[in-house]
């Protein structure tokens, strides 16, 4: 009986044994594909700052200003200018153009049957 | 196997002797219990040595893990969830809007290790063709005089590092840098101030604020708790960048060597524009003047706005009026004696160009025409300890608390004594000193209908709660008077139509470094608020020895210099601010006319 057990417990050992060595290596790879997540992350994050920057360096004001001046003739851009301001009053009304009346509408029905039991 | 305790053979034979076999017995007893003691101490010693070895064995093991520790890099954990921000090493600064003003960018610095360079003479000239600044010669001797380290360049471009990399040589290596970077340039520039490298290894090295808020907020820019979130400035840079344009276009124009311009905000104290010129670029900041004869204005890294203590001449002409009104002394109204000369001792106070406004001069008009001595009567009446006590009130005796780390430095110049000359002479602007934030908190307190406001570059939820220093009332008053300026007095070019603006008009000549004052070197002031029906906004310009030359004689008074640049500015801004202009209501039949 006691050596049924002995035996038992060494093949469980080798068994335990055998499990940890997997789980280690698994762990490795995990850590490892997260590593390299890890640094795909950082490179992505470096190329959203680098274009950040780049965003804010190509619409620095100075060059804004340079673009609406060289582009003057297309846009007509000019700074902002208190006259611009207007009120709810000066903005014209649309035009009321009402439709004009080119067809007549058939609007005789006829009834319909009467139901059954009224 | 046990021996017995009393064998049969010698006791027998001890019976035959006739000896008692007792003795027999307890001899066996006592070897026995020897014996065991042997054996127990033998055990014990073994347990001691077991003992011995683990515990050296464990401090062996963490004595050498903290050596490991302490002489390694550190490194990330592996096994580490990432976290939500891989943290930047310094925080980004962003204007009010979230528009960047400073952030990071990564880049590389480059060092040689010359001992195992294959061919350090060409390497070295093919570097000197990529970096111009590099000596090919000096880097040669570098290279070759023995050392195993040497640092050719602290950042360089990707196109830079790829042509490095063309060289193809092992010793020259790329060590990971984060560079500070500002992508407006010039703009704001004495806000940012500018950063550089402190410790520098070959993995990282530290970001440094060297100058303005970057080194003023320092600690909270490089604050990992923080975690990299951006510090939001009070700045708009779309008022920014109009204010240093129309200022740098009126600069030129009026020949002035410098200028300077604060917007405000007078409700809560957010500074919205602070310019200063001659600016520079922060990216690539110049080094500080070294000449010591040099006046510390000429550099370009002088923040005029905060630093550039003046005397801000008549700009602080309503300071006495406000306070008489608010002592009860006068109202607008009341006729003050204005007959000019005024002797005063020795001391002959005149007004401008030796007019004379006399013999009686409303207060009103005291501030309209900006009368000296007007003013010097009224401040007569207040008294120097009064005086004093208001001025100090009005923040004029403390360096300004904004976050700017040139801001303690610049500590206004106060008349060690204050004799009734002095009170005379401070009443206008003269023989005290102070920067144009100064004049722009102490304005805000009047557009603000009388409360304090803590001028700050950081952006604010509100209004803040402040110290009052005059009641609603003679604020009031004082900003109709500052209107009448506008439309009647000395600033009648700073009119906008539609924006009401208000402001005092200040020039002062400047003080020669050994004593006495420049004929034709004046600092003009125009000192505003607008509207002038509920003032929200402050507006500050300074420019330094300006002069307006487009009429037949030379002016050099603020009405002609710093009024219609001022003017220029609110007329760009105020619209930009969302501001809208008051005009006349439209007649009805225009409403007709455009709706037909």
């Amino acid at each position: 009986m006691r050596s049924v057990l002995y035996v038992l417990s060494f093949l469980a050992l080798i068994a335990l044994g055998f499990w940890a060595y997997r789980e280690n290596y698994a762990t490795q790879a995990a850590l490892k594909e997260v590593e390299g997540l890890q640094r795909q992350i950082v490179g992505l994050r470096e190329a959203l700052s680098v274009q950040r920057a780049e965003w804010a360096y190509l619409n620095r004001p100075d060059r804004l200003r340079g673009l609406t001046a060289a582009n003057f003739d297309r846009l007509g851009l000019l700074p902002m200018e208190p006259s611009q301001f207007g009120t709810a009053a000066q903005v014209a009304y649309p035009q009321t153009r009402l439709p004009e009346i080119s067809f007549s509408t058939d609007i005789q029905g006829t009834l319909a049957a009467p139901e059954e039991g009224l | 196997m046990r021996t017995p305790l009393r064998p049969l053979a010698r006791i027998l034979q001890a019976r035959q002797e006739g000896v008692n076999p007792d003795t027999i017995e307890k001899e066996n007893l006592k070897l026995r219990h020897e014996a065991m003691r042997e054996k127990a101490r033998g055990r014990a010693q073994f347990r001691l040595v077991i003992l011995c070895a683990s515990f050296v064995m464990v401090f062996g093991a963490i004595g050498a893990r903290m050596g490991l520790m302490a002489a390694t890099e550190p490194m990330e954990p592996r096994a580490s969830a990432p976290g939500a921000e891989i943290i930047a090493q310094r925080a980004d600064i962003t204007d009010r809007n979230g528009r960047i003003l400073a952030t990071n960018m990564m880049t590389y610095a480059l060092y040689a290790q010359p001992k195992v360079m294959v061919d350090p003479k060409g390497a070295a000239v093919k570097l000197a063709e990529i970096f111009p600044e590099l000596d090919a010669k000096a880097l040669e001797r570098r290279f070759t005089d023995g050392r195993s380290f040497v640092w050719v360049r602290k950042v360089m471009s990707p196109e830079q590092m790829q042509r490095v990399h063309e060289i193809g040589d092992p010793g020259l290596l790329f060590g990971p840098r984060e560079m500070r970077l500002y992508p407006n340039g010039t703009l704001a520039a004495h806000v940012l101030g500018g950063t550089s490298f402190g410790a520098e290894g070959v993995h990282s090295a530290e970001v440094i604020g060297t100058a303005g808020i970057e080194k003023a907020l320092d600690v909270r820019l490089r604050d990992p708790a923080q975690g990299g979130k951006p510090l939001t400035l009070s700045i708009d840079l779309s008022l920014q960048a109009t204010i240093e344009e129309v200022l740098s276009a009126g600069m030129g124009m009026l020949n002035a060597k410098g200028a300077a311009a604060i917007l405000m905000d007078a409700r809560t104290g957010e500074i919205l524009a602070l310019a200063s010129l001659p600016t520079f670029d922060p990216n690539d900041r110049p080094t500080p003047n070294v000449d010591k004869t040099a006046e510390p204005g000429d550099s370009p890294l002088f923040n005029r706005a905060v630093q550039g203590v003046y005397e801000l001449g008549s700009t602080f002409k309503i300071f006495a009026a406000a306070q008489a009104m608010e002592l009860g002394l006068v109202t607008p109204e009341t006729m003050v004696d204005a007959n000019a000369p005024l002797i005063w001792g020795k001391f002959k106070i005149k007004e401008f160009e030796g007019k004379n406004y006399g013999p009686l001069l409303s207060v009103s008009d005291v501030i309209a025409k900006s009368s000296n001595v007007g003013t010097a009567h009224i401040a007569l009446m207040i008294g120097p300890l009064r005086q004093q006590a208001f001025l100090k009130s009005l923040g004029f005796f403390e360096p300004t608390p904004v976050e700017l780390v040139e801001a303690p430095g610049a500590k206004p110049l106060i008349p060690k004594k204050w004799p009734e000359i002095v009170t005379i002479t401070t009443s206008y602007g003269h023989g005290m000193s102070a920067s144009p934030l100064h004049l722009a908190a102490a304005y805000a307190a009047i557009a603000n209908g009388g409360v304090m406001v803590k001028p700050t570059l950081l952006k604010r939820a509100g209004a803040t709660t402040g110290v009052r220093v005059m009641t609603e009332a003679t604020a009031k008053a004082s900003v109709a008077m500052l209107r009448r300026v506008v439309t009647e007095g000395t600033a009648s070019l700073g009119d906008v139509p539609g924006y009401e603006v208000a402001g005092k008009t200040g020039t002062a000549d400047k003080p020669k470094k050994n004593g006495g004052y420049y004929d034709d070197k004046v600092v003009n002031t125009f000192a505003s608020m607008f509207p002038a029906s509920n003032p929200q906004y402050v507006l500050i310009v300074t420019l330094d020895e300006p002069e307006d030359t487009t009429l037949s004689e030379i002016r050099r008074t603020a009405g002609w210099t710093a009024v219609p640049v001022a003017a220029e500015i609110i007329r760009r801004v105020a619209p930009l601010m969302g501001l809208r202009p008051k005009l006349e209501p439209p007649a009805t039949d225009a409403v007709t006319a455009a709706s037909n």
